[in-house]
């Protein structure tokens, strides 16, 4: 990447003119079959999340088992905001346009965003003094208490769960953020300021050592990931335009962190990769309903056996060996795969 | 007061199950280091197990009675003891040199395929589980059922009898030691492999015992059964001071105790919440846990 900015512009521009161009085909009569839509959701759904735990669990080294707890923080936010305030801020944005309601979906989600920041910050705080199975556990506890905690409030449905109102979750905004999630982790570690994440994540105490203030930097991965988890959760709440808390358990939490294993712990562009892969192929293996979990997990475990460095690092390393050997170009004799 | 009481020794008896699920993941985690996700899984197959037990012999045995119920037991206890060597076998030995997320991950694959193959293979509605008849014993004002004292029972005869083989056997020694440090321990001519199965061994014996014990009170199974014991009692080990085996023992019971007390409040329905509360609370207060020793890090 030369020019990342340009190349977010370029892919936000790309992800408005896919965007316009589906609205377009459902109004001109030739409707994008909504299956295909849905799951495209989903897909950029999961790419904002496993790209955003990716930043704690990848790049920083913290185990986080939370994420689900933060996109509910988010979902149940923005699903909120926008189903109670929407009515009565449309009116205020010069009445039924788009122009509004992409306002009030705007608002909405941000606000979420930040509800699932602060949820990361107090989540984050207990991180400063645990490290590896323990944080992953607290972590888990922290998101089933966000889920207990959900379902004991009325006013969100509790158990039964919580319609949202609006459908407002299209591809641009779903890849738009996506790409602005992306962009945001990698220039993030991409940067002098960033190197202190990957200093944390090789040797805490020696980061500490060289003057790195490693509490900061946890927490800034905790609130900067849970941030964008709860914009996912944002999105997530305006596609399927239902909430149950159930939906948030750590099973889900743990999807989000095998899309990151399997991409690469810090790999972005593996962990996309496996958020694509991860989130098709239990729409793939439909047909064998029964087993399709029993795979999923089976391949789980023989993926950590074979290459426990992810699989698309695997891949991407071979590619590169395969690319220099025909090339004959050497690069630098320190790089290894 | 008889509320009191009485909630007090309902909470005994979920205390006792916790313990013995918790011993499993303390002993692991003694000798690995690792947090064996998979043992809540063991948990519910111990209890499947036993349901298909008394299902196929339950015929050449005398049915309900408590020598019929004993071999039952028994032998899903081998059952799972055997599931728990291999799994160590094939899932976690290979990557014994790895980093420790890899493992945990790994655990994670084989509690999600315990549990899946668990759905696919007992289905995934609720049986009914019945094991012996159980009868209400009154004391005063208190209502005691025969199944609770039967836990209490078992619990404290698995407790004395892992006592024993820990601190007063040969390869309880053994234990002790590889869990002290790998190497020395293998210097002294202990085969760490084999006590490292024999731990896994024990552990999901025991863990078979509670998931019975458990299936006995709450007498539905179903394939997640175990998810929620077994994050307690997890819960319970990092409480009791995780690697320490009476810590294990306090933390259940604790744990039990404390869930039992918020299930008969108006808070009843938190009481999943709690334990997860009180986990927080120990790690950020007191990080080693109650029994726990705290370890200095050393660069």
């Amino acid at each position: 990447m030369k020019r990342p900015k340009t190349l977010l512009a370029l892919s936000l521009a790309l992800c408005a003119l896919v965007s316009w161009a589906v609205s377009f085909a459902g109004r001109s009569g030739h409707p994008v079959n909504a299956y295909f839509l849905y799951v495209a959701y989903d897909v950029g759904i999961s790419i904002i999340l496993a790209v955003s735990l990716n930043l704690i669990n990848g790049y920083t080294g913290q185990f986080s088992l939370g994420h689900a707890g933060f996109m509910a923080a988010g979902a149940y936010t923005a699903g909120v905001l926008s189903t109670h305030l929407g009515p009565r801020l449309i009116p205020l944005l010069g009445g039924d346009s788009p122009f509004a309601h992409s306002i009030v979906f705007l608002t909405a989600l941000l606000v979420g965003g930040l509800a699932a920041a602060l949820t990361g910050l107090l989540v984050g705080v207990p991180s400063l003094r645990l490290k590896g199975d323990y944080l992953a556990i607290v972590t888990l506890g922290f998101g089933e208490i966000i889920r207990v905690i959900l379902q004991n409030t009325p006013a969100v449905g509790g158990s039964r769960g919580y319609s949202v109102a609006m459908g407002y979750t299209n591809l641009f905004w779903t890849y738009g953020f996506a790409m602005i999630t992306i962009y945001v982790v990698m220039a993030m570690v991409h940067s002098t300021y960033g190197r202190g994440f990957l200093a944390v994540h090789d040797d805490e105490v020696a980061a500490e050592a060289m003057g790195i203030n490693t509490t900061r930097y946890k927490v800034t991965a905790f609130v900067t990931g849970a941030f964008f988890a709860g914009i996912g959760g944002g999105l997530y709440a305006h596609s399927k335009q239902f909430l149950n808390p159930s939906g948030f358990d750590f099973i889900k939490s743990i999807e989000i962190v095998v899309m990151v294993i399997l991409g690469g712990m810090g790999n972005t562009a593996g962990v996309v990769l496996a958020a694509i892969v991860l989130t098709l192929l239990p729409e793939v293996l439909r047909p064998i309903a029964g087993y399709r979990m029993v795979i999923y997990s089976l391949l789980l475990i023989i993926l950590m056996l074979t290459c426990p460095q992810g699989l698309f690092a695997s891949i991407g390393s071979g590619l590169r060996r395969l690319l220099r050997r025909k090339t004959g170009v050497s690069t630098s004799p320190s790089t290894h795969g | 007061m008889s509320e009191f009481l009485q909630q007090f020794l309902n909470g005994l008896a979920l205390g006792a199950i916790y313990a013995l699920i918790a011993l499993g993941y303390t002993m692991v985690y003694g000798v690995l280091r690792f947090i064996n996700f998979a043992h809540s899984d063991i948990f519910m197959v111990g209890a499947f197990a036993a349901y298909y037990f008394s299902n196929w012999f339950g015929r050449f045995l005398p049915p309900s009675s408590v020598l019929g119920a004993t071999i039952i037991t028994l032998a899903s206890m081998a059952a799972c003891a055997l599931l728990g060597v291999v799994i160590e076998k094939l899932a976690y030995r290979p990557l014994r040199d790895r980093s420790k997320l890899n493992v945990l991950i790994t655990a994670i694959g084989v509690s999600l395929f315990l549990e899946y193959a668990g759905q696919l293979w007992f289905g995934a509605d609720p049986k009914t589980f019945r094991l012996l008849p159980s009868q209400n014993v009154h004391v005063g004002d208190l209502v005691l059922n025969s199944n609770q004292l039967i836990v209490f029972g078992m619990t404290l005869i698995l407790l004395l009898a892992l006592r024993f083989i820990v601190m007063h056997t040969r390869i309880g020694t053994a234990m002790r030691a590889v869990s002290f440090n790998h190497q020395a321990a293998a210097l002294m001519g202990i085969n760490i492999d084999s006590i490292i199965s024999f731990t896994f061994a024990l552990g999901s014996a025991l863990a078979a015992a509670g998931g019975i014990l458990y299936a006995m009170n709450y007498p539905a199974i179903d394939p997640l059964m175990g998810v929620l014991p077994g994050l307690k009692a997890f819960v319970a080990a990092v409480l009791g001071g995780i690697g320490n085996i009476p810590g294990a023992a306090l933390g259940g019971v604790l744990l039990g105790l404390v869930e039992s007390f918020v299930r008969g409040s108006r808070f009843s329905t938190y009481a999943d919440a709690i334990a997860f509360a009180i986990l927080i609370l120990i790690l950020l207060f007191r990080p080693a846990g109650i029994l726990g020793k705290r370890v200095v890090e050393k660069v």
